[in-house]
């Protein structure tokens, strides 16, 4: 199999990952539950993985980062905890629907929002951000890359925008933690929502949050938290005031695997790396006939991603060719985006994703340039 | 039963700011243990810190120094 489905989830994990896992499932207690060595060597792992992760990015203080799921989760506690009634938001039309339905959701309980609108090549047009403005206005949720498009947003204008105005910068990281450096402080974060199990390259089952210091979110969940068994409140002190119920410890271990490797390899390493392969495939498939590929190929950010379709088939049938014919695994239809869909044009073709990892290589990406070409023949 | 004697025992608002503690008196070689949170201080559960009693200056200056939080900083029986 040539697997170019990485923006779903990683399949090739680096060294270590399962190992970790194996350990935790086999030598590891619950953390925060007793005192014993197996509990205390859960919690030291969980905490090991925290400090990795703010080393990654950029955090000041470990503590400002809860674990979670997904990023769907943490974009849940995000904009349900800190929306109320009577607020207004400010999102885009490049957004999953793990932003989109907690806003949709936030909406019926009488939050308002407005949607940043984006070109023809999917970019976010940030000059319209002054209209969107409310006197409600709280917050700005967007991702910081589209998982269609592979466009990566101008986080900078975006924080730059928030904080003239006093506003809340939610930013979806699923796309980008691992492939691009994110620096939360540099770039005027101040919730970083991710999973780890895309660029992260960790299991999946694993995510997290980071909420900027002086910052509270209301928690979705409540309940065990190893500590003040006896008070009727959830404890309200980061991360624990976000991490009702058991850690997911093994995955925490795969997890702080894999962050050892990127923090080795460097972000900017693996990035350089991705794109090439991404750019080498762009250029690879550029004079076939009838080729529509989406996004703005051309910027210099960009993630490893490139959507396309040929002709006017069905993106469900040519990637089942692709798996059929030449064991290439790619994502076809629509992905969780909606609106990117329709800014594009694609709400009934969808769009045949290729997303590339930098554990693949040149032959698979030459592999996939050659299966397209045939299968436009 | 055990003959106690008296001990410094330090309790957190969490278990990561215990283990952060923990990490951190690993590092400065400064001497004591998690133990489950003593009942006498605080009902429920938990996990303290508990080091000579004698310690208890040294310990306030230095995880202030280092910056880290604690909850509460006892000298009991255990």
């Amino acid at each position: 199999m040539i697997y170019l489905d990485n923006a779903a989830t990683t399949l090739h994990k680096p060294e270590g990952v399962a190992e970790a896992m194996t350990m935790a499932l086999t030598s590891m207690g619950n953390s925060g539950r007793g005192a014993h060595e197996a509990t205390l060597d859960a919690s030291r792992m969980i905490y090991g993985t925290r400090e990795k992760l703010a080393e990654l990015f950029h955090i000041p203080d470990p503590m400002r980062i809860a674990f979670t799921c997904n990023a769907t989760e943490s974009l849940n506690i995000a904009i349900q905890g800190i929306l109320n009634p009577g607020d207004h938001v400010i999102t885009s039309v490049c957004e999953h629907n793990s932003v989109l339905r907690p806003v949709y959701r936030m909406a019926k309980q009488g939050v308002t929002y407005s949607l940043l609108t984006a070109d023809e090549k999917g970019v976010m047009q940030y000059d319209q951000l002054p209209k969107l403005l409310k006197k409600e206005t709280k917050v700005i949720a967007v991702t910081h890359a589209s998982n269609l498009t592979g466009n990566v947003t101008d986080l900078k204008k975006i924080s730059d925008f928030a904080k003239e105005n006093g506003l809340l910068l939610i930013v979806d990281a699923s796309q980008t933690a691992g492939c691009i450096p994110i620096d939360v402080q540099d770039m005027g974060i101040d919730v970083l929502c991710f999973t780890g199990h895309k660029g992260l390259m960790g299991p999946q089952g694993t995510g997290g949050i980071y909420v900027r210091e002086g910052l509270r979110i209301a928690s979705l969940k409540v309940g065990g938290s190893g500590v003040k068994s006896f008070d009727k409140e959830h404890p309200d002190t980061m991360p624990t005031a976000l991490e009702a119920g058991t850690l997911n410890g093994p995955g925490i271990a795969g997890l702080g695997a894999s962050l050892s490797w990127i923090l080795k390899q460097g972000v900017e390493q693996i990035h350089e790396k991705e794109l090439s392969l991404a750019r080498r495939f762009l250029k690879g498939i550029a004079e076939i006939p009838d080729i529509t590929v989406y996004g703005d190929t051309d910027a210099q950010m960009r993630t490893a991603i490139v959507s396309l379709n040929l002709g006017d088939v069905d993106s469900a049938e040519v990637s089942d060719w692709l798996w059929e014919d030449y064991g290439i695994a790619v994502r076809a239809g629509a992905h969780c985006a909606p609106l990117m869909h329709q800014t594009l044009g694609t709400e009934q073709q969808g769009a045949v994703r290729f997303s590339f990892s930098c554990f693949n290589t040149e032959e698979e990406v030459d592999a996939a340039i050659q299966a397209l070409k045939e299968l436009q023949e | 039963m055990r003959t106690k004697k008296l001990q410094l025992v330090i309790t957190f608002s969490n278990t990561p700011e215990a283990i952060k503690m923990e990490k951190y008196c690993q590092e400065h070689q400064l001497p004591g243990r998690l133990i489950p949170i003593p009942s006498q201080i605080t009902a429920g559960c938990g996990l303290a810190w508990k080091t000579e009693p004698d310690r208890k200056e040294q310990f306030v200056e230095q995880l202030k120094q280092a910056g880290l939080s604690w909850e509460q900083m006892q000298v009991i029986e255990l």
